[in-house]
């Protein structure tokens, strides 16, 4: 399909693919590794649990960020670039749960090539832990 | 409203920390890609970086000593604020180019905001930081702003 013929497929209320993500201890280590991050509550059990109170560790909130990048970039597929994305951690996550990243469509400007995408991490109660919005605009690479 | 925020405290709105300059290499972006189990081939190969790669790029490197006994490094353009639990927070990434191997980047950081507000379990303090990354010419490759909230 052509970008064109494709931008102009969307439709505002469209759904982004879900992804479903079981983070573990390998994961969260190499990830905070990869930032340099000490902080003692992702890798630390008995610091997270007895002395912050967290019921275990937990999940870096620019991870949760990062997977819904991704779940952007891929729904693009090459055919245009983020432009913006923001999201907030408004609720924790911990190891041992299982997290899926989606998303919709909530406007399409057919002139601009421009999308706006409403996003969001849920976790298995389906509450949204993450929320996010993001701008994506079509174009041939 | 509070009076959490003295004048003192609300004069360091502005301040900015020393810029940064960062190499990108293929091997950092390849452990980036990996930890956040990216699928494109093109960041795993490291051949591009995945769009959330600054953060660990310009995540700040001290030393032993400097960090907190809970492993945080403290944030010197963050005043000492009279709220010190860190609840929630957000990110907004605004994006002008990609970032690829062998790019040098720097960074700006400026407390842009810092204000309080009545929460519905007592006072709480925002404050905003705004991290502009240009390449080495000067030209702008992404404005992150992070907020974040204090009780």
């Amino acid at each position: 399909m052509s970008i064109v013929s494709r931008i102009q497929s969307i439709k505002s209320g469209d759904l982004l693919p879900e992804r479903q993500f079981k983070p573990d201890n390998v994961q969260l280590f190499l990830y905070n590794s990869a930032l340099w991050n000490a902080h003692r509550i992702h890798y630390d059990y008995p610091y997270a649990t007895e002395v912050e109170g967290y019921p275990g560790l937990v999940i870096a909130g620019p991870l949760l960020g990062d997977w819904l990048t991704q779940n952007v970039v891929e729904w693009l597929d090459g055919d245009g670039r983020l432009e913006s994305i923001e999201y907030s951690n408004r609720m924790a996550s911990y190891i041992g749960e299982v997290l899926r990243s989606g998303g919709k469509v909530v406007s399409v400007d057919q002139e601009s090539a421009t999308i706006e995408l409403e996003m969001y991490i849920k976790n298995e109660a389906d509450e949204v832990i993450t929320p996010g919005a993001a701008v994506v605009r079509f174009s041939e690479s | 409203m509070g009076n959490l925020l003295t004048k003192e405290l609300l004069a360091n709105i502005g301040r900015t920390a020393a810029p940064r300059e960062e190499l990108v290499t293929r091997r950092d972006i390849r452990k980036y890609s990996v930890a956040t189990g990216q699928r494109l081939q093109k960041f795993l190969a490291g051949d591009e970086a995945p769009p959330m790669f600054h953060v660990a790029l310009f995540w700040d490197v001290v030393e032993l000593e400097d960090l907190t006994p809970d492993g945080v490094s403290i944030d010197a353009l963050i005043p000492k604020l009279p709220l010190e639990r860190a609840m929630a927070g957000g990110l907004k990434i605004e994006y002008h180019k990609a970032i690829f191997p062998g790019d040098v980047l720097v960074s700006n950081r400026t407390l842009t905001a810092l204000y309080e507000k009545q929460g519905s379990q007592g006072p709480l303090i925002f404050y905003e930081v705004t991290m502009e990354v240009t390449d080495q010419a000067g030209e702008p490759v992404l404005t992150e702003k992070t907020t974040r909230i204090m009780r």
